[in-house]
């Protein structure tokens, strides 16, 4: 098939992609915009913890960056906003490379307690340094211009861009999982001494999959400060690592769908419940617990069993 | 007769246009609606000096309103913004956008205010701002949809730090809230002590929202040798600050820059009394906010409406006017319009007496200095405050020219 695309996963696609185009006729765009912007989030997510196995419990830390540099970028170079999604990118995956070299170094739960631990750092970071506003955030940061000249004003002019970056970090995303380096990251996932054995350098295929996926977080931050016209700190707590590892666990780990549908479950519940609150955090509490319980697999990866297709 | 195809169509037509007339005159008549968000802290630090206090007082002047709504309705919606100024810019964004709202109230934070106040300009709806306390609001930051109802960081460094210099406080260590309202408070009277050839021995912020052990910060303040301590900070953050000064029996004079009577309350008297601070309302001042008080204490009766709160009242109040004003239809269109017309409009209410908005924003009510009063003074709860002294509202707020407005002509 095209690209490797499967039958079923061609349907789904020409699906997703049909919703992504009709949606805003129904639903707020600007909640469309934030829902495919944490779902480009969780497909980054994934990449590592799905197809590498490894749980980067940090990940906030290249997002929320990227959202910083995005805005700054926007806010005080006035660059255009491409340029500003892919500098989001590039930091993300700058930071990536720097911590993603000190924790391959060791596995499992220590692997994801020193993403963490960096994670924190960097959150520091963001209080302390003067650019990030500490606090208050980067502010009023304007919608910049699609190739310094297409305004990016109009909701939905803005809203074909953030489809356009979310469905272009998707199929990069598949392309690399379905290509023979994908290949490679999945045999390390299910073995890695016998991929060592066989001559694969793994640390090297384990950081290029690291900065990959911290690269497409960075954008997808990126995305969502020009959205939105603001960066702040919520995007680089531990909260916001753990919120992805959820909407990642709540869609299906190792899917190529799963994280999609969990960033539009666990927004629509952030979004509906929003009045009432500190009852978001308890509501997805439950629904982790439930899930861990009933569906393992998570909502795809339920279905995919199911129907005996991969997803 | 003859009935050509013309004459046939022209009889259907009028036929057609006669029935459907009562219904789009009946249609012409639905009432425009216009939507009040009170958008505040409803579960954090700030939720007693705003949250459901606020929706009380805003329902509170939507009905006494009515009446004199003229070919219009108002609703008031709520969220909570959690502190966070992301949350708020983006609720704020779906209000206006999707559900219809016209003006967000209340706000407290000032970076979630800053962050309210641009998106409100971008989409032309009104900010009534009562519970952001920076000054930059109608300073660098003013823009043409914000009025700013109550108090500032000017006015209180200006009014409780006025008056702790003049008492002999002239050397001050500040402990700030790190974020908007913190430093611009802290800037407000550090220029205030500077001007009074006192000085500054230091200062510490701490992060916010979500600090509450401030002994670290309370140590460094003893040990800076500096005569008073000055609390740049509010809600339940002041009532740590204070509770734990008095535990560690701390020596220095405690200014508490920012303080309500909710906080007071949550103090108790014994740790609370003879603190100075600073309100532009108080239930007990006059007849009038008496009368508004016994209108909506039954509402909330856990906690009487401070200046915040107040603010809220009166500040619908004006907004409603103003639409009478300019009418239903051009209200609608233009949030500038509004403003334009509260500008105009001399307010006058129970809350705050008569008073008017200057035309960067800020509103222009007297100050007042309390004294907190000692528990063999007070006659039951919530009698707190002694007046020490009253700022006439010409005296009270930042000059025009000094606030650096970028709309306002010098």
């Amino acid at each position: 098939m095209i690209w490797s695309f499967s039958r079923p996963q061609l349907l789904a696609l020409v699906v997703m992609l049909a919703v992504i185009g009709i949606a805003p006729a129904f639903v707020y765009p600007v909640f469309l915009m934030k829902v495919m912007c944490f779902a480009l989030f969780a497909c980054a997510f994934n990449l590592l913890i799905g197809y590498v196995g490894l749980l980067s419990f940090g990940h906030a830390a290249y997002f929320g960056m990227g959202a910083y540099v995005s805005a700054y970028a926007a806010k005080s170079w006035g660059l255009s906003a491409e340029i500003c999604v892919l500098l989001g990118g590039l930091v993300g995956a700058g930071l990536g490379v720097v911590f993603g070299a000190i924790a391959i170094r060791r596995q499992g739960i220590y692997f994801s307690m020193i993403t963490l631990a960096l994670a924190q750092f960097t959150y520091f970071l963001c209080t302390q340094l003067p650019f990030t506003g500490g606090e208050d955030g980067i502010q009023q940061v304007p919608r910049a211009a699609l190739l310094g000249f297409i305004s990016m004003k109009p909701d939905m002019a803005i809203y074909w861009m953030t489809a356009g970056v979310f469905l272009i970090g998707f199929l990069a995303i598949f392309r690399i999982i379905h290509s023979p380096f994908g290949q490679v990251l999945k045999a390390i996932r299910e073995n890695e001494p016998r991929a060592i054995s066989l001559g694969y350098r793994v640390d090297d295929y384990k950081l290029i999959a690291f900065t990959l996926s911290t690269f497409v977080a960075g954008c997808a931050g990126g995305m969502k400060s020009l959205v939105f016209g603001i960066a702040s700190l919520t995007d680089v707590t531990w909260q916001a690592s753990g919120e992805i590892v959820l909407t990642t666990l709540l869609g299906g780990l190792g899917t190529i769908f799963g994280p999609v549908i969990g960033a539009v479950i666990t927004n629509t519940l952030e979004f509906y419940l929003a009045p009432f609150g500190s009852w978001v955090t308890v509501t997805q509490g439950v629904i982790f617990v439930l899930c861990v319980m009933l569906f393992r697999r998570g909502v795809v990866g339920e279905i995919a069993a199911k129907t005996k297709v991969s997803l | 007769m003859e009935i050509s195809r013309r004459k046939l169509l022209g009889t259907v037509t009028t036929a057609a246009a006669t029935t459907a007339l009562p219904m789009s005159r009946a249609r012409a008549q639905a009432k425009p609606v216009f939507k009040l968000g009170v958008l505040n802290d409803q579960s954090g630090p700030y939720r007693d000096t705003g949250g459901i206090t606020s929706v009380i007082c805003t329902k509170q002047a939507v009905e006494e309103f009515s009446s004199l709504m003229q070919g219009y309705t108002v609703e008031v919606v709520t969220a909570d913004h959690q502190n966070k100024p992301d949350v708020g810019a983006s609720i704020a964004r779906q209000w206006f956008d999707r559900d219809g709202v016209d003006a967000i109230l209340d706000v407290p934070n000032s970076g979630v205010a800053l962050a309210v106040s641009a998106v409100a300009k971008e989409k032309n709806k009104v900010h009534l701002n009562t519970g952001a306390a920076t000054s930059d609001l109608t300073g660098v930051q003013c823009n043409e949809n914000f009025i700013s109802w109550n108090y500032d960081t000017w006015m209180l460094a200006q009014s409780t730090g006025g008056a702790t210099v003049k008492a002999g406080g002239d050397t001050w260590f500040f402990i700030t809230a790190d974020y908007a309202f913190g430093h611009k408070l802290e800037g407000d009277t550090t220029a205030l002590i500077k001007s009074a050839k006192g000085s500054v021995k230091g200062s510490a912020s701490y992060p916010f929202p979500g600090t509450t052990d401030f002994s670290s910060f309370l140590l460094q303040a003893q040990s800076s040798g500096a005569k008073v301590l000055g609390l740049a900070n509010a809600g339940g953050d002041t009532i740590n600050s204070i509770k734990q000064a008095k535990e560690f029996g701390l020596t220095m004079d405690i200014a508490a820059l920012l303080m309500f009577i909710s906080d007071v309350k949550a103090l108790t008297l014994e740790v609370a009394q003879g603190l100075h601070l600073t309100e532009s309302f108080y239930w007990d001042l006059n007849d009038g906010t008496r009368a508004f008080t016994n209108r909506v204490k039954s509402k909330t009766p856990d906690n009487w409406p401070n200046m915040s709160h107040a603010g809220c009242y009166s500040g619908s109040l004006h907004f409603m006017k103003a639409i009478n004003k300019i009418g239903a239809t051009a209200a609608k269109a233009s949030g500038k319009a509004i403003v334009e017309a509260m500008k105009s409009l001399p307010t006058e209410d129970d809350a705050f007496g008569k008073g008017s908005i200057r035309q960067d924003g800020r509103s222009l009510f007297p100050s007042y200095l309390f004294q907190v009063k000692k528990p063999s003074e007070s006659k039951g709860t919530w009698d707190y405050y002694k007046l020490v002294q009253t700022t006439p509202a010409e005296q009270a707020w930042r000059p025009l020219k000094d606030g650096g407005c970028p709309f306002i002509k010098a």
